[in-house]
């Protein structure tokens, strides 16, 4: 059986990490789109965690036997794996954006000297 | 108070239009086949009103064809989704000092000899947004497949509860907006999925938004963005973002701030 402490402890700590998503999401530190994998990962750790006797069900399907919240950690490790290589995604779209930029701009500025000679 | 329906599909017919600097805002996504008529189309409308093709990191020639059709191109590095492409011309009418801006898709479904429908308000001072809606009309109905209906139908009734006023057309991107419209929307637009946001938006900045019936074309070219998977990710995203923008404070526009 999972023990109560655990239950309660892990769906406050997850819950409040739903609260401080939505709070950033708020104050405009955080894009939606990039809010729903956290909230996704916040929302189903509570459930994981409330939900006491689902907890122990699903850790009889995956062959878990004797401490049920191992499954807790399983899918938290997971979720953050998904957030990781989601956020490697993005950084590699960034530094691609990046260069594109640098060159962009390069080209402009050369356009600019270029008229400015011209003019003289 | 006169209720005379002008001829609105020239805009010499619409009175006060010819002493507004006005623009025409048209994002544009791959779309060499049908941005021309779109330029085309305005032109014909309306000789008078600047036409800005927003060319969101197309692959094909659309920047080469609006050029070519008259437009003035602002060519974005890359594609930064509709939001951002039409942020872009908003800036644009921001900073050149337009009194009035027009917004239609580059794919050629928005009819520009609606556009004096959707400009009236505008000119006659009763709106600051005036939105063209497929839904506004009783009885005539646009077709779309069904998942996106009912996810317009749902998000309409959401947003109409929210700012208190009917809502029927949410995602409707055929827009006019006078001087503040086009101040706010410069200066704070979403991403991503913008119109719903943007009208529970300008609600909340006090602003007037109008709904007039129009009818949309069915896909001249091209291939729509939305397919199954992406609608539930708008949904979700579009319900969250309303959902948390209610907590956000309310700003009141200021010319000035960018
Ligand atoms: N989808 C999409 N459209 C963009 C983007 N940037 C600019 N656009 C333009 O925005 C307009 C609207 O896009 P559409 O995909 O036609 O969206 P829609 O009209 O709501 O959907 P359909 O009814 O299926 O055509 C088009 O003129 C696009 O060319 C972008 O990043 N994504
Ligand atoms: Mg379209």
């Amino acid at each position: 059986m999972t023990p109560l402490a655990v239950s309660i402890v892990g769906a406050l700590a997850s819950f409040t990490l739903v609260l401080v998503v939505l709070e950033l999401v708020r104050s405009r530190r955080l894009r939606e789109r990039y809010a729903l994998l956290w909230l996704l990962t916040g929302l189903t750790l509570t459930a994981l965690s409330a939900w006491r006797n689902g907890l122990n069900t699903i850790a009889g399907w995956v062959g878990v036997r004797g401490y049920p919240p191992a499954v807790l950690f399983a899918v938290g490790i997971l979720f953050i794996l998904a957030v990781l290589l989601h956020y490697s995604t993005v950084i590699s779209r960034l530094s691609d954006q990046n260069v594109v930029l640098a060159q962009r701009l390069a080209l402009l500025e050369e356009q600019l000297v270029e008229r400015a000679t011209s003019e003289r | 108070m006169s209720d005379t329906i002008v001829d609105a599909s020239r805009a010499a017919t619409l009175p006060g239009l010819a002493e507004l600097r006005r623009v025409a805002i048209v994002p544009a996504l791959n779309e060499e086949h049908a941005v021309a008529a779109v330029v085309a189309e305005l032109r014909a409308f309306d000789p008078g009103m600047d036409i800005v093709v927003v060319d969101d990191g197309s692959v094909d020639r659309t920047s080469a064809v609006a050029t070519a059709s008259g437009a003035r191109v602002l060519r974005l590095p890359f594609n930064l989704g509709i939001g951002g492409a039409v942020q872009t011309g908003f800036r644009y009418a921001y900073e050149h000092g337009y009194d009035l801006a027009v917004r239609l898709d580059g794919d050629g479904q928005h009819d520009a000899r609606q556009l004096g429908i959707v400009i009236e308000p505008v000119l006659r001072g009763e709106a600051d947004i005036v939105v063209g809606s497929r839904f506004a009309a009783t009885g005539q109905g646009y077709r779309s497949s069904r998942t996106r209906r009912i996810g317009i139908r749902l998000l309409a009734w959401v947003v109409s509860r929210i700012v208190g006023q009917r809502v029927t057309d949410t995602t409707s991107g055929f827009q006019a907006l006078n001087r503040e419209g086009i101040a706010l929307f410069a200066r704070d637009y979403p991403h991503d999925y913008p119109e719903v946001e943007a009208t529970v938006m300008v609600f909340r900045h006090r602003l007037r938004l109008r709904e007039v019936p129009v009818s949309m074309r069915e896909r001249a070219g091209g291939r729509s963005s939305i397919t199954a998977l992406r609608s539930i990710y708008y949904m979700v995203k579009v319900l969250l973002a309303i959902f948390v923008g209610l907590f956000r404070r309310n700003v009141v526009p200021q010319e000035d701030s960018s």
